[in-house]
């Protein structure tokens, strides 16, 4: 094994993930004063969020003054269907709004109120409008804002820079990482006592998503191969609308401002199928016809709300079932229609992006036509068990924040709180790391042998003279997640599945790279291939064991939840060794359970 | 019967390079990213090209698109109309492989931006009015994909003006602070004696290529050039900052950060 030469840096705290998380986390510790870095996969200002488009949820109370933080918790929890850690979103719901008041004081330009405060608009399982928001790029604005803070206060930021292995002293706690910087080809390894993951999600797995190349679930593995647990894996949210035609953007997100700003789903016959969709839990909240549904809009105490804004799992199994009883449209979707229901003018300046983005891609007009949409592989409410005060996992020195932390979503996530967990977790992580530095925690001496074993593996595939493409790889995984573990699942194919993911595991331990070191996509992918294989795999096994549905997790075999059930996160962790060829542990470990005081609120209808 | 089309794509390094022909199948509805990434899949896996969203909405696959600064996943290839499609990386920016450039000329600009500079909110939070903050969001709309200043001659065809020209880009970025309701600094002889704003002579090629249609010159270098002058000589501007009790800084004391 040669003994590689690698540029070294050291740092207090590092971020690995410039989205809204990891921005956020830095700013914190570098106003403490910790020596603080970002790494990224991509560009600064590139990450996920910048694709968020509906909003920030915060009860700030601007439109209706009733709003506050316990309805926002209840909202969460409900919409969880209670697998939520309920400290999570107790902390969530609290600190939204003074987090939103914060990126206004960096220059962040909300949509504002006619007495000139922040506007707040509906989205799904919202009771109140709640989202504040920027016409349909509120994720631009938020990592503008949180890029140029960041920028002002003169943390390094280290782009195109891939983390193939955090790295344990023989204590077992983080003293930093091995990574790569794409450009060059070149390997870096970077001291470091305390590591804030805010990675993002996992969607690059399935084959219609909504997320970018990034989102391979490098903080998901990262985490289990160092020792850490993840829970819920089996949690995806399909969001429900997602473009369905031309193929080439099949998946691509519309935003569900759509139908907060008015839009209905229609099936082939016309029909606004969502009244026969409503679950009981929801029915007492929920309009019963056209026409209270479409007084609500106006005025939400004339009439309950839509349909259309139930929680993003109710809609995308609905969609899901209308397409397969035949009542689709021609591209296999259904149809959003705001054409027939709202103004164009009013259309063009809600929803620029989205009028934008029909217009050039599909040359459809959505002012004067319904648009064809389905389900997209959207985001995952699983990820790395976190202590919820201080994002600690239980790897010293390791945090994580964001669509990588699991926990605050429970089953399923309600529209507009991604945004506010990473302000609220973003700001937690980077408080929890720097108490973690400054009660005095050094990094211990980076274990040479496991960097060097990590950059071995990562070149190994350019001395394979006949291996297999990463890019066939990838896409046999996209294939079998999307009809294997999709929106609808079974006992049977979740365990074909297993099965199938040792092959392509056994694939990519002989797959082949040609080019240089330097910007080779091919090469970046066969290191990504690991990280989404560990996290395909939790989520397969967290699918087996949990025989019941639940939110983002549907068994067609199990087609009711089972509150037995609902009181367990199915835990993984890799004791015997991490690695994406190493043996995932699943067990079920009790939910935390809810104080007497928030039970109350959960409990109180009105 | 399927149709082909013929990439013609920039391949090399900052050593050097050469255009190289690929053919392909012809698929419906396809943008030039897609044909990109299926040549990946197929025939050139270490093809070099960066790309996030594929949705317009991150700015990173810029390229020269048949000799036109465009983002490659928002170009239908089904409406370009020459037989040929040419993909070459931004010209004004240094190559490091294929269609990749080195843009960190825009981040270290982004650096010397001072940044948003509010008084303290008064009880109750800060107030806005919608009408007051449209013009900083069509700034704000900007996704950095840097076209602007890679067709802006002013870097294009001169490297060394580097060193002291934001760009395009950043005229917005001064511009959208200078218009913000709230903030306190100014920084208008900044961006004319550090940022070389008088080297723009608004011939709008940034205008023309901006995918979010930002109205870039009309709209932000304009009204900039028209306030840097007022900063100076114009004894109506002088009265507005007496009443807006805005105090005139010099480049220096406008480009120091604000404290966290």
């Amino acid at each position: 094994m040669p003994n590689h030469e690698t540029e070294h840096h050291d740092y207090d705290v590092l971020i690995v993930g410039a989205g809204g998380a990891g921005l956020r986390a830095a700013i914190e510790s570098t106003r403490r004063g910790l020596r603080t870095a970002i790494v990224t996969k991509s560009l600064l200002g590139k990450a996920h969020t910048v694709m968020a488009e509906g909003g920030v949820a915060a009860a700030m109370g601007n439109v209706h003054p009733e709003d506050n933080w316990k309805v926002h918790f209840r909202d969460t929890m409900r919409g969880g269907k209670m697998l939520n850690n309920f400290r999570m979103a107790e902390l969530h719901a609290q600190e939204a709004p003074e987090r939103v008041h914060e990126l206004e004081a960096w220059g962040a330009l909300f949509d504002r109120t006619d007495d000139g405060r922040i506007l707040q608009r509906d989205f799904g399982g919202h009771r109140y409008a709640r989202l504040a928001h920027v016409g349909d790029r509120t994720g631009l604005e938020m990592i503008r804002t949180l890029q140029q803070k960041v920028v002002s206060m003169g943390v390094d930021v280290i782009m195109e820079c891939k983390v193939l292995r955090l790295v344990t002293d023989a204590d077992g706690r983080i003293a930093g990482c091995v990574a790569y910087h794409r450009p060059s080809g070149d390997f870096v390894t970077i001291s470091a006592p305390a590591i804030v993951l805010a990675t993002g999600g996992v969607g690059k797995s399935w084959k219609y998503t909504s997320n970018s190349w990034e989102s391979t679930g490098d903080g998901h593995a990262l985490a289990l191969w160092a020792g850490a647990q993840l829970i819920d894996m089996e949690c995806i949210q399909f969001h429900p609308t997602g473009m369905v035609w031309p193929l080439s953007v099949r998946g691509l997100l519309v935003t569900e401002g759509v139908r907060g700003d008015g839009g209905v789903l229609r099936n082939s016959d016309g029909d606004r199928f969502m009244f026969n969709y409503v679950a009981d839990m929801f029915r007492a909240e929920t309009a019963d016809s056209e026409e209270e549904a479409d007084r609500w809009y106006d005025d939400h105490s004339a009439g309950r709300r839509p349909p259309e804004l139930l929680p993003r799992d109710e809609v995308a199994r609905a969609i899901n079932t209308e397409v397969k009883a035949g009542r689709g449209t021609p591209h296999g979707g259904v149809f959003l229609d705001i054409a027939s229901r709202r103004s164009a003018e009013f259309i063009r300046r809600r929803l620029p992006s989205m009028y934008h983005q029909f217009m050039e891609l599909a040359g459809v007009d959505i002012t004067r036509e319904s648009m064809e949409i389905g389900p997209t592989c959207h985001y995952i409410m699983g990820g790395v068990r976190v202590d919820a005060d201080t994002t600690a996992t239980c790897v010293p020195g390791l945090f994580a924040a964001g669509e990588v932390a699991g926990g605050m979503h429970g089953s399923n996530r309600l529209g507009g709180n991604s945004l506010s967990d990473l302000l609220v977790f973003g700001r937690r992580a980077g408080m929890g790391a720097s108490d973690y530095v400054a009660a005095g925690q050094r990094a211990g001496d980076l274990n040479r042998p496991v960097v060097d074993a990590a950059i071995d593996e990562a070149i190994a595939p350019f001395d394979r003279a006949d291996g297999e493409s990463p890019y066939q790889i990838q896409h046999d995984l996209q294939e079998l997640m999307q009809s294997n573990v999709g929106i609808v699942r079974t006992g049977t194919e979740l365990v074909e599945a297993l099965t199938k993911l040792d092959e392509l595991a056994a694939r990519t331990a002989n797959l082949a790279v040609s080019g240089p070191r330097a910007y080779n996509p091919g090469w970046n992918l066969a290191t990504d291939l690991p990280s989404m294989l560990t996290v395909s795999r939790c989520t397969a096994l967290g699918a087996i064991n949990r025989t019941e549905s639940r939110g983002g997790h549907t068994r067609e075999d199990f087609p009711t939840p089972d509150a037995e059930l609902g009181k367990v996160n199915f835990v993984h962790s890799q004791p015997s060794g991490g690695g994406y060829r190493e043996e995932v542990k699943t067990v079920p470990e009790p939910i935390p359970e809810v104080t007497p005081e928030l039970r109350e609120i959960l409990e109180d209808a009105t | 019967m399927t149709e082909e089309l013929t990439l013609r794509v920039w391949r090399g390094d900052s050593l050097g390079g050469r255009f190289e022909d690929y053919r392909l199948e012809r698929v419906e509805g396809e943008v030039v990213l897609d044909v990109l990434h299926r040549l990946q899949a197929t025939q050139t896996p270490d093809l070099a090209c960066r790309w996030n969203c594929k949705a317009g909405k991150c700015g990173s696959c810029s390229a020269e698109i048949n000799g036109k600064p465009r983002l490659m996943c928002m170009t239908r290839v089904d409406q370009l109309e020459a037989d040929v499609i040419t993909v070459a990386p931004m010209r004004t920016f240094p190559i490091i492989r294929d269609l990749v450039t080195d843009v960190s000329f825009n981040f270290e600009m982004a650096k010397k931006v001072p940044a948003f500079n509010p008084a303290e909110p008064p009880e109750g939070g800060y107030r806005m009015q919608q009408v007051d903050i449209e013009r900083g969001q069509e700034f704000r709309k900007c996704i950095e994909c840097f076209l602007c200043q890679d067709v802006c001659h002013v870097i294009r065809d001169h490297d060394e003006h580097k060193q002291h020209y934001a760009g395009p880009r950043f005229f917005i970025r001064y511009a959208e602070l200078e218009m913000h309701p709230l903030d306190t600094n100014d920084r208008r002889r900044l961006v004319r004696e550090k940022m070389g704003l008088g080297l723009c002579n608004i011939t709008k090629c940034c205008t023309e290529v901006c995918p979010e249609h930002i109205k870039i010159t009309d709209n932000a270098i304009i009204p900039l050039k028209e306030r840097v002058v007022g900063a100076n000589y114009d004894p109506v501007a002088w009265l507005g900052r007496v009443v807006r009790r805005k105090k005139v800084r010099s480049a220096d004391e406008a480009s120091v950060q604000p404290t966290p």
